[in-house]
């Protein structure tokens, strides 16, 4: 009864599959980041600077935005929001602050990571200016005033009046200096092919 | 179904005799273990090892009741109480449940489609060998400086990278190892069931055990890799400075939760399809009335299957998902009960007015029945994203997996393993012992794991040594249920050594008087090689 020619024809193709799908593992990784991107699932905003393209600001209703900072694990810099709530119409530009001090002697490599709550808004969060986008260096004992500037889309829908944008500040010294090649590195990933 | 097990008594009777003479050549001594390519040897390897692992696995879980019979620290420190509970988890799903189905599938595929063994006799023995190697590496990482793993067996990064400790690269290769077996194996049962059925089996022909066995070994080859993958990107995060999932170098660590759900889902499918067949065996046989809805059980394996691969998010609904996706994951979730319904229904109306008996598999079975429903039921509880809010990482949680997975899949195990024991042994085993085991195992498996819904629904949180004083009386019913489970397995294993020690009334071919299947119409106990010439299937 065995059939030994048709069990290695099926098992290579299964081999395929398994094969096929060890790939696929991996292909979920670039997969999940176009999803996020079409959805804004995970709360991330554009990476580079946007245009601003509002035809016009809609007077009719207004949505507030929350700042909320916070510095990754073993990072020593303070880092605050001059503004922690602004109001804006959508289409209106606004631009906030941030506050950084570095309290060390060392100096630093800073990279904030932005991440929206809830990730839907981050769709229509439209940065034209951040500090974000690159990384930021200060010498030991140094502080600076950070801007970033943004409009909300019209398009966002009536019911969300309230969103958060919370920015994360990584300690990226130890990588700073290899990979600024490209304009943001830490956002495109490059890292991850060392 | 009774179809399907019609067999001419010539061609039974030409093989019984072949086999007789076949009787001579079993291999003795310790190189027959190590080198059979035999089914039914790699089979009972598959299951006494599967056994070892439930102690071994259980024994840890004693570890963490004893732990837990009292707020405050006792016994273990919380870092290897963490321990205790990641290496429990993972031997139960990947040294014991899984393993035991395989065992089963090995002994009982060949002899259901009227197969002389299984496609791959070599690649059989190496699936099983390799087994013992990986679980040998995750036990001895728990003897490394720094212990074990600690992060649960789900590994949730950043937990497995950022804060785990070196020995996270032994549990990496581990789980690879465990992986390959299996897709080893469920290519095994893919080959065997395409290739090696009896002239006449046509599919709608085959037994559930079978369907369900194949619907699973196709989710085996989908998702192992991932979880492959899965724990590759994690030690190459942890280890080779990738950053899949740490936000400081552009990942996500969210992501990792959609990547091993994505395997971990249809992995809980995979733990209980083999069962869903099981009990459709045992139900009309001591029904004595065919499975009511043999091609709808078949068409519900499918869907199950196919779902599975669409709700993994259900386990994320905390993660802050935007609101439309917790609905289309929480409707997708309770469109499962759907065909789980429908196996339920059938195997109900499969005893409407038949002739009832109460041997130990059916009593068994019907545990089997009433409890996983209950886990169904909790699980359709969770899927309801509003509370899935309160009930997230509490104890509800812990009841619910552990009433599919104990006093469902495990039943189903043991059912499995007291309706073909007298096949295999030819001997009817100790019923007083083995009717003791099932009463003891049921009482204590609900003590055990019933008031774990009262004290999740009441915030205890799960994977914490330590609790508040309000949910102490219930931890103590809790560790008491759980230790008089854990003793009632051993009376399972003396009924199974005094089974195998040829102890025991000799058994008929047939055994149970309802039962039907190919495998029921060669001798008891079944010859070390069966069905050298196909049977024909009328």
């Amino acid at each position: 009864m065995a059939k030994p020619a048709s069990n290695r024809a099926m098992v290579t193709r299964l081999v395929v599959i398994v094969v096929g799908m060890f790939g696929f593992g991996f292909a979920l990784v670039p997969l999940y980041d176009v999803f996020c991107n079409i959805t804004g699932i995970n709360g991330k905003t554009n990476a580079s600077a946007a245009v601003y393209t509002a035809k016009e600001i809609d007077r009719s209703r207004q949505v507030t935005v929350e700042f909320l900072t916070r510095t990754h694990t073993g990072m020593p810099w303070e880092f605050r929001a001059n503004t922690k709530r602004i109001k804006v119409h959508p289409g209106e530009m606004a631009t906030v602050n941030f506050y950084v001090r570095n309290p060390m002697r060392k100096d630093f490599v800073a990279q904030a990571i932005p991440s929206v709550s809830p990730g839907e808004a981050a769709l229509f969060l439209n940065k034209t200016e951040c500090f974000c986008f690159n990384q930021q260096p200060l010498a030991g004992g140094g502080e600076a005033t950070m801007p970033m500037s943004f409009y909300v889309d019209p398009q966002i829908p009536e019911d969300m009046t309230y969103f958060t944008v919370q920015y994360t500040l990584f300690d990226v010294t130890a990588r700073a200096d290899s990979l600024d090649d490209t304009d943001n590195p830490f956002l495109n990933r490059t890292g991850r092919s060392d | 179904m009774s179809k399907a097990t019609e067999i001419s008594s010539h061609d039974a009777g030409a093989t019984a005799a072949h086999e007789d003479h076949h009787e001579h050549h079993i291999p003795k001594g310790v190189m027959r273990w190590i080198l059979t390519t035999n089914h039914k040897d790699i089979g009972t390897l598959y299951l006494w090892f599967s056994f070892i692992m439930f102690l071994t696995g259980g024994a840890m879980a004693m570890v963490i009741r004893a732990e837990l019979f009292q707020p405050g620290l006792q016994i273990v420190e919380p870092d290897f109480f963490n321990q205790m509970t990641t290496v429990h988890g993972l031997i139960m799903v990947f040294g014991a449940v899984m393993p035991a189905f395989v065992g089963l599938a090995n002994w009982l595929i060949p002899m259901m489609i009227g197969a002389p063994d299984m496609a791959l006799p070599r690649m059989n023995n190496w699936s099983f060998w390799i087994l013992p190697f990986a679980f040998a590496i995750l036990l001895a990482s728990l003897f490394t400086e720094g212990g074990g793993p600690n992060f649960g067996w789900t590994f949730y990064a950043p937990l497995s990278t950022t804060y785990s400790n070196d020995s996270t690269a032994l549990f990496v290769f581990s789980v690879h190892i465990m992986g390959i077996s299996s897709i080893m194996g469920a290519i095994n049962v893919i080959v065997t069931i395409f290739n090696m059925r009896a002239p006449g089996m046509n599919w709608m022909k085959m037994p559930l055990f079978v369907w369900t066995w194949l619907i699973t070994a196709f989710l085996l080859i989908a998702v192992m890799p991932v979880l492959a993958g899965a724990v590759t990107m994690v030690l190459t995060d942890k280890f080779f400075g990738t950053s899949f999932f740490d936000a400081a170098g552009g990942g996500d660590p969210v992501m990792f939760q959609h990547i091993f759900w994505f395997f971990g889902h249809p992995e809980v499918y995979i733990m209980i399809l083999p069962a869903f067949g099981i009990i459709s065996h045992i139900v009309p046989t001591f029904a004595r009335k065919p499975l009511f809805g043999y091609a709808s059980m078949v068409y519900a394996t499918a869907s199950i299957a196919l779902l599975s691969f669409i709700v993994w998010a259900h386990h994320m609904f905390t993660t802050g998902m935007p609101v439309y996706m917790e609905m289309f994951f929480m409707f997708a979730t309770m469109l499962i009960s759907v065909p789980t319904g429908v196996k339920v229904f059938n195997w109900v109306a499969t005893m409407w007015r038949g002739s009832m008996t109460f041997e130990v598999p059916m009593l068994f079975a019907l545990a089997f029945i009433v409890l996983f429903t209950i886990g169904g039921l909790s699980g359709l509880m969770l899927a309801i994203t509003p509370v899935d809010f309160q009930y997230h990482d509490t104890y509800f949680v812990v009841a619910h997996f552990h009433y599919v997975l104990v006093s469902g899949a495990i039943f189903s195990i043991m059912a499995a393993v007291y309706y073909w024991l007298p096949k295999w042994t030819g001997r009817m085993f100790n019923i007083g012992l083995a009717k003791t085991h099932f009463w003891c195992s049921l009482i204590s498996v609900n003590v055990l794991f019933f008031p774990m819904h009262f004290v999740g629904l009441a915030g205890m949180p799960r994977r914490i040594p330590d609790y508040s004083l309000q949910f102490a009386d219930y931890n103590q019913w809790i560790s008491i249920g759980g230790f008089a489970f854990g003793l009632s397995q051993l009376i399972f294993l003396a009924v199974v050594i005094q089974a195998c020690r040829k102890q025991g009334e000799p058994v008929s071919d047939r055994v149970w008087e309802g039962a039907n299947g190919l495998e029921w119409e060669i001798p008891s106990p079944a010859p070390y090689h069966t069905f050298e010439t196909p049977p024909v299937v009328k």
